[in-house]
């Protein structure tokens, strides 16, 4: 029952983002010119540095463009009152905040998949030498990211700057994230196998993964119900 | 009355930490390796302490609030977080006085440093969203939302020097290494000046409390008078 109910919000989220493509469209522009604004930043013609960034510089991507989406995803009901409808309906909290957990992990799985064959075409690497690690930890980062921002998003959704907040407050939630997905990132790229110490961020991002979902189904019903 | 109270405690703190500096300056010799600088510890550790326990009684009283919704338990957890967040000040301050000293650099990226620095721009968020939201109970619902969210990285900041090698040096307190790093009269001294700490802290809640009891009384005084001239 609780699927069934979080998967018909996320649904309707991702086909009323499809036939808009409001979110998705300036996702996808906006990491693209946070793809461009990198060539300045590191030192293009070196691909040892290249490789070595190339983590850093793809999750600050995702990051920034995932921000966009997030942002959207209780904005958007918003207009005529949705959300009050949402919440009146027989949904529970926890399900419609699943829901569109779901709707915004696979909109930014897309921005991942739109902007990682971009920086390996820009930037000429050969960044799938690992595909399969390296989608387990996208979808394992994506996840994350799904799961905060969207519990923030709808704690943030009735404040004024809402824009700045969400970042200003996920940001640094995230971090633990980041530094994983970017080591690992990092690695799959290079093209070295992960082994020793490194298990231990990957055994970080699942930790995470785990501690915030649950942190975020028991509170979230408070968020938006009170 | 109560005021008097909570005056004459902050001046019994205040000459406990003056008794405290008596004995570190002129009672306990200079650390054999690190000579008289090692005496930032006695503030940087107590100041970090006392940060992380507004931290923890903050986060108690925001789940009791999401509980029990009476407002007094979020006038207790914002007045801690705010006292806490000086606390982390002084903490990064004297850390960063010492890393200089020692170290020869201000600051590092290591775990330790980068997740004390995360804590404190999570508990920064958190006031800033605090002042984004006009409603009162609406304020205080996200507000202890956040800050059950805000105490995972606390908690990963005091674990940070067990599950990362870290340049910060690792527990020294007998209580988690179980004794033999620090003189036993250094610590003492120590735990000596968190309880001096502590106690100011605890003023300072209170007499935050006072001023949100207040400015809540002048915002219903507001509304009441807006709902009569309707």
């Amino acid at each position: 029952m609780f699927f069934r109910q979080s998967l018909a919000v996320a649904m309707k989220d991702l086909r009323s983002e499809l036939r808009t493509k409001e979110s998705l469209n300036s996702a996808f522009a906006f990491s693209a010119v946070i793809l461009v604004l990198f060539s300045f930043v590191v030192d293009v013609g070196d691909s040892e540095i290249l490789y070595s960034m190339s983590g850093g510089v793809l999750w600050m991507t995702f990051l920034f463009s995932g921000a966009l989406i997030l942002n959207r995803s209780f904005a958007r009901e918003q207009q005529n009152d949705c959300l009050d409808a949402l919440l009146a309906s027989p949904l529970s909290g926890s399900a419609l905040w699943f829901g569109k957990a779901l709707a915004n992990f696979v909109l930014l799985l897309a921005v991942q998949a739109f902007s990682l064959p971009l920086f390996g075409a820009l930037y000429n690497l050969s960044w799938a030498r690992s595909p399969g690690w390296l989608l387990a930890v996208s979808v394992l980062g994506a996840w994350g990211i799904s799961v905060v921002g969207t519990m923030f998003s709808a704690l943030t959704v009735n404040l004024r700057l809402r824009e700045l907040m969400l970042p200003t407050l996920i940001y640094p939630m995230l971090i633990p994230l980041l530094m994983g997905a970017i080591r690992l990132t990092t690695i799959l790229i290079s093209g070295e196998p992960i082994a020793g110490d490194d298990w231990i961020w990957l055994r970080l991002l699942v930790g995470f993964d785990i501690i915030f979902t649950s942190l975020a189904l028991l509170l979230v019903e408070v968020v938006l119900l009170g | 009355m109560r005021e008097k109270i909570l005056y004459a405690l902050g001046g019994i703190g205040g000459l406990w930490l003056l008794r405290n500096l008596y004995v570190m300056l002129l009672g306990l010799p200079d650390e054999s390796a690190q000579g008289a600088i090692y005496r930032i510890m006695f503030f940087h550790i107590p100041s970090w302490f006392t940060c992380f326990t507004g931290f923890f009684l903050a986060g108690v009283s925001s789940i009791l609030y999401l509980v029990k919704k009476k407002p007094g338990y979020d006038t207790f957890a914002v007045a801690n977080v705010e006292v806490g967040l000086a606390f982390t000040f002084i903490g990064l301050a004297t850390g960063m006085i010492w890393a200089r000293i020692i170290w020869g650099i201000w600051w590092t990226w290591d775990a330790r440093l980068t997740w004390a620095f995360i804590t404190c721009l999570i508990y920064a968020g958190y006031l800033m969203m605090r002042n984004a939201i006009d409603e009162p109970t609406a304020r205080a619902r996200y507000a202890a939302v956040l800050c059950i969210f805000a105490f995972v990285s606390v908690v990963i900041t005091f674990k940070s020097i067990e599950w990362w090698r870290t340049q910060h040096p690792g527990p020294v307190l007998s209580i988690r290494t179980g004794g033999g790093k620090m003189d036993p009269a250094m610590e003492s001294v120590l735990y000596q000046n968190w309880y001096a700490l502590l106690l100011i802290a605890a003023v300072m809640v209170a007499v935050r409390m006072r001023q949100e009891g207040v400015q809540r009384e002048v915002e219903s005084l507001r509304r009441q008078v807006h709902a009569a001239a309707a």
